[in-house]
């Protein structure tokens, strides 16, 4: 009998790795808390996050060639069930947040412990297995409304990690609170939007929903709905004017939740986005096109040169990255704006890149954090001298924000120029080459405090432990790598983008 | 402006009442500064999203979604649509983990703070800010 259903299991179990992605964390996060041992809590983490990368692993294979997987949950066929969807668009962005998660969680180890309470380190442990899994389960789902569930899962575990700072600074207990505000305000605004969309159209699964809207052209309430999901996503996002929750969220979170939150909250947030400005929202949508062109476009080109000049004006290194950070997601938002398949080859090439720079360099300051007490430039000086291998990954992870040759974040502005230059808008590549120059000068105050100050007499003087310096460099080595060999990102990406652009797909189910 | 007769504004009551219950939220948690009347006005927000998703699957005439329990359908029996009521069943869960979640937050700040107003807490987050900058800021020939 055992035997039997063990059978049947396995041999159905590829059907069901849309839903094990989410799964395995989701159900890791009751564990740990039921076992409430610390020293379990970080394998049990680790396997998770390891079978949710083997598992999103497997799926980019299996949609590599243009495949659609639909996953019917509960055996209820969509529209009327909930349906996980992955196509080459989701299964990339599932590979990018189970990958960092993988990498991250030995880098945790050490850092959590320096920064949290003994009796808070099984609950964290849970709390960032939920954050993954919601992030996860809003990439798989193909449903508008399940998708709203999961970001609150994800969400809600996001406001108490960030709240976990206060042990180290108490202001990251409103800092959370404002966060748990305006998040809300986004997540509500967005049930908003769908309700109207589910008014016009009477339905909840993003295929069908994108098949009745081309047929509803002009329809009003379509209109308000596509409104109300544009500005709450925009907040998850951190739209240049909504992301005032965003540099103090990412500065006093403890460490690796920053490193974490930074690659891949809102990208995960900017893939949502793009999922229903190119697939439910079709770019032939007169309407969507003004707003993109109108609105995104310049609030792009806005959040790019604002979020750099400010990150230049930082003497907190984390804040500076995460004001870096509004100015990255201009350029992703900026693809999106250009409305043409490079630019979105670009935003998503960009997502994968600046998720694994932003890694690198949160991380870096996370050991950084550990050795010297703080984040504040003044703590980090003569750090060069002290830990040279964390700050070799410092300087790499800061070439490739600016985007310099051999390093990531080059593939995708050169793309992104190519993009501009491509609709015919030079003036465009202009802004995003001299916002690229504010990179340099913010980069550099940083370098310049690390390398040539000499070293502060009251600090730790070893370099981080082997368990940071590993993910550090797993993380600055892809920096490097797919700087180099671009085929691999490029062709991901640009499936993905063309999977975007194709429009609606069709329901793969028969009515 | 002709479709705005009496009988549009009446039958759309719901609606008025909605975007009414929404704004007060949302002008709740912008205005005010005491923490807990943001929540309480980030709840009337949510709240009246349910209101939204109740009215809409409201069907003229409709009774309640429930089959009779020996099975026997009458075809001519109107039911409202069901479908809505579960979304909202699950909103109203996500709404009360976010009420909680923020007044748990509230305590942990009044006991750090000892205070839940706005502009008291900002008092201080910016008098630390200016203890920082005089501290840290002249590595980078800042300063005061």
């Amino acid at each position: 009998m055992a035997t039997e259903g063990v059978q049947h299991v396995a041999l159905s179990l590829t059907d069901h790795l849309p839903v094990l992605v989410v799964l395995i964390p989701f159900l890791a996060a009751p564990l740990v808390v039921l076992i409430g041992r610390n020293r379990l809590a970080w394998p049990l983490a680790f396997i998770a996050a390891i079978g949710s990368f083997v598992v999103s692993a497997q799926l980019l294979m299996q949609v590599g060639d243009g495949d659609v997987l639909s996953y019917h949950l509960g055996g209820w066929a969509p529209p009327l069930g909930i349906e996980y969807r992955v196509d080459a668009a989701n299964a990339f962005v599932l590979l990018i947040i189970s990958a960092i998660a993988t990498v991250l969680l030995p880098y945790t180890r050490a850092s959590i412990r320096a920064e949290l309470p003994e009796r808070h380190i099984a609950l964290f442990y849970a709390l960032f297995l939920l954050a993954f899994s919601g992030l996860l389960g809003v990439a798989v789902t193909g449903d508008a409304f399940n998708l709203f569930v999961f970001l609150e899962i994800s969400s809600l575990s996001t406001y108490v990690l960030i709240a976990l700072g206060a042990y180290k600074d108490k202001r990251a207990l409103t800092t959370a609170f404002n966060y748990l505000v305006m998040g809300t305000i986004g997540a509500t605004f967005y049930v908003i939007g769908i309700g109207f969309l589910y008014m016009a159209t009477g339905t909840l699964n993003m295929a069908d929903l994108a098949e009745r809207i081309a047929d509803a052209q002009g329809n009003r309430t379509i209109h308000a709905g596509f409104a109300f999901v544009v500005v709450g996503i925009g907040l998850k996002v951190a739209i240049y004017p909504l992301h005032l929750w965003l540099p103090n969220a990412y500065t006093y979170a403890p460490s690796a939740v920053s490193a974490f939150l930074a690659a891949t909250a809102t990208k995960v947030a900017v893939y949502v986005l793009m999922r229903f400005m190119f697939s439910v929202f079709q770019p032939g949508y007169t309407y969507e096109a003004a707003i993109l062109h109108l609105i995104i476009l310049p609030l792009a080109i806005l959040g790019m040169f604002a979020g750099s000049f400010i990150a230049i004006f930082q003497n907190d290194f984390k804040k500076m990255l995460a004001y870096s950070s509004i100015a990255q997601i201009g350029y992703m938002l900026l693809g999106i704006g250009l409305l043409s398949e490079t630019g979105l080859t670009a935003a998503i090439i960009h997502l994968f890149n600046h998720a694994i720079t932003k890694a690198t360099l949160f991380m870096v300051v996370g050991a950084y954090v550990l050795r010297s007490g703080g984040s504040f430039y003044a703590n980090l000086e003569g750090m060069g001298r002290i830990m040279p291998w964390t700050s070799a990954a410092a300087v790499v992870g800061g070439l490739s924000l600016i985007g310099v040759p051999g390093t990531a974040g080059f593939i995708s502005k050169w793309i992104l120029v190519q993009a501009a230059l491509e609709s015919g808008a030079w003036w465009i590549a202009l802004l995003v080459v001299a916002s690229s120059l504010l990179a340099v000068i913010y980069v550099w105050r940083g370098v310049e405090v690390v390398f040539l100050k000499p070293p502060q007499d009251d600090v730790d003087r070893r370099e981080a432990p082997l368990t940071m310096i590993v993910p550090i460099w797993i993380m600055a080595a892809a920096c490097v790598y797919f700087g180099l060999a671009t085929d691999v990102t490029l062709s991901a990406a640009q499936a993905a983008a063309e999977g975007l652009f194709a429009g609606p797909l069709p329901l793969t189910v028969e009515h | 402006m002709d479709q705005f007769t009496l009988p549009f504004i009446i039958g759309h009551l719901n609606y008025w009442l909605f975007t009414l219950l929404m704004m007060t939220g949302l002008y709740i948690v912008v205005a005010k500064g005491n923490l807990v009347k943001k929540i309480v006005g980030l709840n009337m927000f949510q709240t009246s999203v349910f209101m939204l998703y109740i009215s809409m699957g409201k069907v003229t005439g409709g009774t309640a979604p429930i089959f009779p329990i020996d099975m026997q359908i009458d075809p001519d029996v109107v039911y409202s649509n069901p479908l809505p009521h579960v979304l909202i069943l699950t909103a109203i869960v996500v709404g009360i983990a976010t009420t909680a979640l923020g007044l748990a937050l509230i305590v942990r700040i009044r006991e750090e703070y000892h205070t839940i107003e706005e502009g008291l807490i900002q008092k201080i987050e910016l008098e630390k800010a200016t203890r920082e900058i005089r501290e840290f800021g002249e590595v980078m020939g800042g300063g005061e």
